[in-house]
């Protein structure tokens, strides 16, 4: 490098260094900063969306940044954030699982929304989410989380299989005896006896939990209290629930036995090794790129009613912040639930549209009238419930969890499978109530 | 260096009698700044944990606004009642005593193989060696796939032999059998490798004089190769126990330890305690245990296997 070279780049750099010097402070003044943790991996389309989503956010409200973090699955975000704040440096905003309220809560790292919540407007936009989707963001009175990307569990059906077994194929079984009687002329066995083609598959690992209280609730049954000090677990109609979930497979064999993958249901779904599956609606866009057939999404069969769960991660707003970055992470919040992009959410991810009028826009009235399957979550809606939540909600759900995959194993009868899970529960929440 | 030099040449000058005391000093100096930065890493990432670890395991776990008591053995306690502890340590067990003696004889046999003069040589040293350059997570994945019914290639491959499919990680008696057969694909190749390294190490001289002599390739085998090759299996031993205790991403991405903790292992029902359910003193309380447990370990190898390896 020759002496002149050098000379200038010194110069430049000393340039460079008086003008940060005298922009920083005024910048700094007027600027507030927000760490958003969001839970995705980098890469895909889901973080170029949430980018654009912050660039049209700083756009309308200059001098609030917002740095999304990516921090991968729910579980590494919950993680990342809690260790976070453990060490001190708690993120401000952060989309996290619905269900993880009470353990934010008893960790006391999140603040309720309702000292933020002032005007008329404000007020009108609390009362504007699918109540569904508030009872897993509400407790003890007060609000903690904000719907922004929740699911439901649906059933998809496809439409050659029942077909070919002599069925309607634009009709699901719509209970849970249409289901059984389906199940009798879809399965396929071949000449050994070994099924090539199941009825049904209702997953059951990393959290059966979930689709189970797509059975319980059909069966009419609550499986926890509004404010997750108690578990019903042992309630005659939540083990006929899951008897009915093992005979599926052990006495109408129309489901596999043992536990079913979660992850490797969507490809039995299009491999056609199942004719039904109940899955996430957020598989609708996975299914709807690599089934080679058409395909039909329902509500989950009824029984003495109709249910399923909602599911997904709502906004939280950490604890150790001032009211000034309160006030424009609320701003952050609220501007990323408005209805246009609500609507706009949805359509891009699958997620359901989290308030009705979204689904009032005009982008979204086009996209339901291309697209019909989409308004199969939506019409839920009327019927779910809150996802299983209590305090230490993930040593409770465990338990259950054991049980399901311990009967549907055939390790325990399902009543003795949800005794020992209330056992367990019951052993776990007696310091909360 | 420059430390030394330093002090050094300060107290120099003066009298050469008083330089005696100041030079050993600096002789001490110097060695200790030149630990430094070895003493600072162990101390703080691997001293500092493990006795913090184990403080930690004697108080409550911290929640919110409730601070941290010495609840004296009381974890230690509630980890004898706990039921899946014991199914951890018990599949933990199961899963070290089938993946640690079948990876190591896969590796010996392997390494023999490709050491021999045989067609495709390096063709067959590439494949062998494939499974260890993949990330555990994507191997996982894969096997995942293998492992569904129906079409999974496990069930394919069987059903050319007329046996029907089989729910492999979805059945409490295979599941564990599954993972442990991950298991010594993705390190069978990685060991091969140490055993090829000392195979070639080996002088020829020794097979020309046991041929000379008319000893079997089996004899030759148990009583020249394998002795020789006892230093290597003591490194790959270890190896083996430290990742059949410690190599658990295959469990989050298969099984997540069940059906109904069929599958958990000692460290993945750590992460679970710790991560999950955020009881940060219990997850210490096992990880004392686990830390026992490999400590116990390592000094049955090197006081009761070290005597009786043959170091050339």
């Amino acid at each position: 490098m020759s002496r002149t070279t050098l000379k200038w780049l010194i110069a430049v750099a000393g340039i460079a260094a008086l003008t940060s010097v005298a922009v920083t402070p005024a910048a700094m003044a007027k600027d507030i900063s927000l760490s958003f943790y969001y839970p995705v991996a980098v890469g895909g389309p889901i973080p170029k969306i949430i980018d654009g989503y912050v660039a049209g956010f700083e756009n309308d409200n200059p001098g609030i940044k917002i740095n999304a973090v990516y921090a991968g699955t729910y579980q590494d975000t919950l993680v990342k954030a809690l260790t976070a704040f453990k060490s001190g440096e708690p993120p401000d905003i952060a989309v996290l699982l619905s269900t993880d309220m009470f353990t934010l809560i008893d960790e006391d790292a999140i603040a309720p929304f309702d000292g933020l919540i002032k005007s008329d407007d404000d007020k009108a936009w609390l009362k504007s989410f699918y109540p569904a989707f508030m009872a897993n963001s509400q407790t003890g009175g007060k609000t903690w989380g904000i719907p922004f990307q929740r699911s439901t569990v649906v059933m998809f059906w496809n439409k050659d299989a029942f077909k070919a077994a002599g069925l309607d194929p634009d009709k699901a079984p719509d209970t849970w005896d249409e289901l059984v009687a389906d199940g009798g002329k879809l399965t396929k066995r071949d000449a050994a006896g070994a099924a090539s083609q199941w009825t049904v598959e209702i997953p059951s690992t990393g959290f059966p939990y979930w689709l189970f209280q797509g059975l319980t609730t059909a069966n009419d049954v609550r499986l926890m209290n509004q404010t997750g000090t108690q578990t019903y677990f042992d309630k005659p109609a939540v083990i006929q629930a899951l008897q009915f979930w093992v005979d599926l497979s052990r006495k109408e064999k129309i489901q596999p036995e043992g536990t079913i993958e979660w992850g490797t249901t969507p490809k039995d779904f299009v491999e056609r090794k199942t004719a039904i599956m109940w899955t996430s609606t957020g598989n609708l866009t996975n299914v709807r790129n690599n089934a080679g057939f058409p395909f039909g999404v329902a509500m989950l069969p009824a029984h003495l009613g109709r249910g399923s769960p909602t599911g997904g991660g709502n906004f939280y707003l950490f604890k150790k912040m001032t009211d000034e970055k309160r006030e424009a992470a609320f701003k952050f919040i609220k501007w990323m639930t408005t209805p246009e992009r609500a609507a706009d959410w949805g359509i891009a991810t699958g997620y359901v549209a989290v308030r009705p009028d979204a689904w009032d826009t005009p982008a979204m009235k086009k996209y339901a009238a291309d697209f019909p399957a989409a308004t199969v979550a939506r019409d839920q809606l009327k019927y779910a419930v809150a996802e299983l939540s209590t305090h230490d909600n993930q040593r409770v759900t465990k338990a259950l969890n054991d049980g399901i995959q311990a009967a549907l194993t055939g390790t325990k009868t399902p009543e003795q499978a949800m005794k020992d899970a209330q056992a367990e529960a019951a052993r776990i929440l007696r310091p909360y109530q | 260096m420059q430390s030394s030099k330093s002090i050094a040449a300060a107290a120099a000058p003066p009298v050469p009698r008083a330089r005696l005391v100041p030079m050993r000093l600096a002789v001490h100096i110097h060695g200790w700044l030149l630990l430094l930065p070895a003493a600072v890493l162990l101390v703080a990432f691997t001293h500092y944990p493990a006795v913090a670890t184990i403080l930690d395991s004697f108080f409550s776990t911290p929640k919110g606004l409730r601070p941290a008591v010495f609840v004296g053995l009381e974890n230690y306690q509630a980890m004898i009642y706990d039921p899946v502890f014991w199914r951890a340590l018990q599949n933990n067990i199961i899963y070290a005593a089938s993946v640690i003696p079948l990876t190591i004889a896969l590796a010996l046999a392997m390494a023999i193989l490709i050491n021999g003069k045989i067609a495709g040589r390096p063709l067959l040293r590439l494949s062998f060696f494939t499974p260890t350059v993949l990330p555990m997570i994507a191997v996982a994945n894969i096997w995942l796939f293998f492992y569904s019914p129906g079409y999974g290639l496990l069930d394919q491959a069987l059903g050319v032999f007329g046996i029907g499919p089989h729910n492999w990680l979805g059945d409490q008696h295979t599941a564990l059998a599954c993972l442990i057969a991950v298991a010594i694909w993705k390190d069978a190749g990685f060991f091969m490798i140490f055993y090829l390294a000392a195979l070639q190490q080996m002088s020829p001289q020794l097979a020309e004089a046991a041929a000379i002599e008319g000893a079997g390739r089996w004899y030759f085998f148990r009583r020249v190769t394998f002795p020789l090759l006892m230093p290597t299996t003591l490194f790959v031993l270890i190896n083996a126990i430290i990742n059949s205790f410690r190599l658990i991403d295959h469990i989050v991405v298969m099984t997540r330890g069940g059906p109904d903790n069929t599958t958990a292992l000692l460290l993945f029902y750590i992460y679970e305690v710790g991560f999950k359910y955020w009881d940060t003193a219990y997850a210490a309380t096992l990880t004392v245990m686990l830390l026992a447990l490999l400590a116990f370990l390592a000094l049955g190898q090197f006081l009761f296997l070290d005597r009786r390896i043959h170091y050339q």
